[in-house]
């Protein structure tokens, strides 16, 4: 339907009031998902015996998981107070279950990734860098059994708001984001593993790419008026280049990425910079919808009039 | 209305087992006179620190809207009178806050008075608002503040437990437990709470502030510092039962004395917020005032929510499986 050309609003102030997140939240968003996909495709990497893969995954979800906690313990008002997380658990904040979710898996993929880094190194370790590469194995496992909660539950993060574009959004988001963080985790693999060893990635990276725009698609429809923030300013740029990589990372992948070591590369990297795209896109999308009361009030205004 | 199960009693409703009635904020904004005694009285009382002291070129309303640091704010409409006779509920010619399209986030950027639009119309039955009748403008003024929702997204929201329920009913930040993740702020419907900004180490710097009902002076027996303030009886605090149906007389002595655009907001519990603590008198649609015109608590979803990212992450682990099918090469 048409929107209506004018509404009513008090000096066009805003209603709600946009999320005082800086980049630190856009960026755990990648992180966590990166994490939350590299730890199953180290899983899968342990079990069928695929050991670059698995350094790399394994890696990776360190990593993802150790930067993305500092960005978002980095984002409190009072980081001092980060603890103060845990004194509580509830259900109804999906950033309680998130942080949980985040502390449990952290240490796990922690260790699984810490066992990979020991072994890179030119000596070993006594005692603890065996222990650490008895305990790889199950820490990497369990990890792996939290990741589909870590990657899908930052959706519901962001849908969890009064925030137009991103509650619109809330029957897509957390596909779009497991879609993305699947993309994310099977260009790193590319990145980083010989060819023989990167099928799963190279999978893992298409359909995560496939789901993130077919769901995106379909999110769009959802947001009605507010899916407008997804194609005009900083938001605009970044969704369009999200776009951009990712159908070019997916194509190059499926094209040459079995076949070239630098075309795969590339399109890995192609792919984790358009899943950092996709995240910061989206979240501008939802600052820009907050900040203009339009999306607020002609919804609201339109759902008035219907009942 | 929305089928969203109503809490009539959220302090019990939260484990409070000896509650008293829950209380309230009835403000009747056909009495307000804008004098601002209650954004005063709020910052003197909680030991506010100033926030900001530009002028905002739009009314005379300088201090703009609720935030961390303004927990009263006195909204100030000045609006072309309509023509008497005009339906009551039909658009106002608005000129003065009605946008474009293209109406971005310039506050006051489509503030052009048209006062021809309805020069000449004389006094009508609207004018128990302020205005005069020579300027064809009319003045809507009303205090708004936290809403104290039935069912609040912010409370709900908060990761630390940090905000909670009073045996008031009522919904307090406790200072000493925020650490700031400010998930509170795009979570409430009304744009009510805020970070506050400043020097690290000054006063609550970095932790989300907002009304407290002045649970401190409620806990004395005495009434909030807003409300004690108020010269007009515009704000009245007490019983949300007693407050309802008060509010309900006002509104129909209202109508009968032909003001028939005052309505109230945020008194049925039946609403998107399951009804607020703080609810207003209105004599214009909310959106006029910088209200939301349907506010839902955005948690109303999130069982939906879960459920699609369980879905989502079943998507992901049965893709990561088929992605190792015969994956050795
Ligand atoms: S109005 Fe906003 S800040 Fe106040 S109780 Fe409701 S959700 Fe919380």
């Amino acid at each position: 339907m048409v929107p209506p050309a004018t509404f009513t609003s008090y000096y066009g102030r805003p209603i709600v009031k946009a999320a005082p997140w800086q980049s630190d939240i856009p960026a755990y968003l990648f992180l966590g998902g990166l994490a939350a996909g590299s730890s199953l495709l180290a899983a899968g990497a342990d079990l069928m015996n695929l050991p670059e893969l698995r350094r790399v995954a394994r890696i990776g979800a360190l990593f993802g998981a150790a930067a993305g906690s500092a960005a978002l313990i980095h984002d409190l008002g009072r980081p001092a107070r980060f603890l103060n997380m845990m004194r509580t658990a509830k259900p109804t904040s999906p950033m309680s279950v998130g942080t949980w979710i985040l502390t449990t898996f952290g240490p796990l993929a922690g260790m699984a990734g810490a066992a990979e880094v020991a072994a890179l190194l030119p000596f070993r370790i006594p005692i603890a860098g065996r222990l650490l590469d008895a305990a790889a194995r199950p820490a990497g496992l369990l990890a792996a059994a939290l990741a589909p909660g870590l990657a899908s539950y930052t959706g519901v993060l962001l849908a969890d708001t009064a925030t137009p574009a991103w509650h619109a959004a809330h029957r897509e988001l957390p596909l779009v984001f497991v879609g993305s963080a699947a993309a994310a985790a099977g260009g790193l693999g590319m990145v980083g593993a010989r060819l023989s060893e990167t099928t799963p990635a190279r999978r893992m990276a298409v359909g995560g790419a496939v789901l993130a725009f077919t769901m995106e698609l379909q999110m769009e429809r959802s947001m009605g008026l507010s899916a407008e923030t997804l194609h005009s300013g900083k938001a605009g740029r970044l969704f369009n280049a999200s776009r951009g990589l990712s159908i070019a990372g997916a194509v190059g992948t499926v094209a040459l990425g079995g076949r070239n070591r630098i075309a795969a590369a590339m399109s890995g990297a192609a792919l984790l910079a358009g899943s950092v795209c996709t995240r910061f896109a989206i979240f501008e999308a939802g600052q820009a919808s907050a900040r203009d009361p339009r999306y607020t009030v002609i919804p609201q205004r339109e759902r008035v009039t219907r009942s | 209305m929305h089928g969203w199960s109503t809490a009539a009693d959220p302090a019990r409703d939260t484990g409070w087992s000896e509650a008293p009635a829950r209380k309230g904020f009835f403000t009747d904004g056909s009495v307000c006179i804008g004098c601002k005694a209650c954004e005063v009285a709020c910052k003197e009382w909680n030991g506010i620190p100033e926030d900001g002291l530009q002028m905002l070129g739009m009314s005379y309303d300088n201090t703009g809207g609720l935030g961390a640091s303004t927990w009263r704010h006195v909204a100030f409409i000045e609006q072309p009178r309509r023509p008497v006779g005009a339906g009551s509920l039909t658009p106002l010619p608005l000129v003065a806050a009605t946008h474009g399209q293209e109406a971005g986030g310039d506050p006051g950027s489509g503030f052009k008075p048209d006062y021809s639009a309805s020069a000449g119309a004389s006094s009508g039955p609207q004018d128990t608002a302020a205005g005069s009748a020579e300027t064809g403008i009319r003045w809507l003024m009303s205090s708004d503040v936290c809403k104290h929702c039935t069912h609040a997204a912010c409370l709900d929201v908060c990761p630390t437990g940090a905000l909670m329920r009073t045996e008031f009913g009522t919904v307090v930040v406790q200072d000493d437990v925020c650490n700031g993740c400010g998930y509170c702020i795009p979570a409430c419907p009304f744009g009510v709470i805020d970070r506050r900004e400043g020097p690290a180490g000054a006063r609550n710097v970095g932790i989300a502030q907002k009304c407290t009902l002045c649970y401190d002076r409620l806990r004395d027996g005495m009434s909030p510092a807003c409300a004690q303030a108020c010269p007009t009886q515009s704000i009245q605090y007490g019983d949300l039962d007693e407050l309802r149906a008060r509010a309900n007389h006002r509104v129909e002595e209202l109508h009968a004395a032909g003001v028939a655009d005052a309505r109230l907001y945020g008194a049925d519990p039946d609403d998107g917020i399951g009804g607020a603590g703080a609810f207003f008198l209105l004599l214009d649609e909310p959106e006029v005032y910088g209200l939301p015109p349907d506010p839902v608590v955005t948690t109303r979803d999130l069982p939906a929510m879960w459920r699609t990212a369980a879905i989502a992450g079943a998507t992901l682990l049965a893709g990561a499986a088929a992605a190792f099918v015969k994956a050795r090469s």
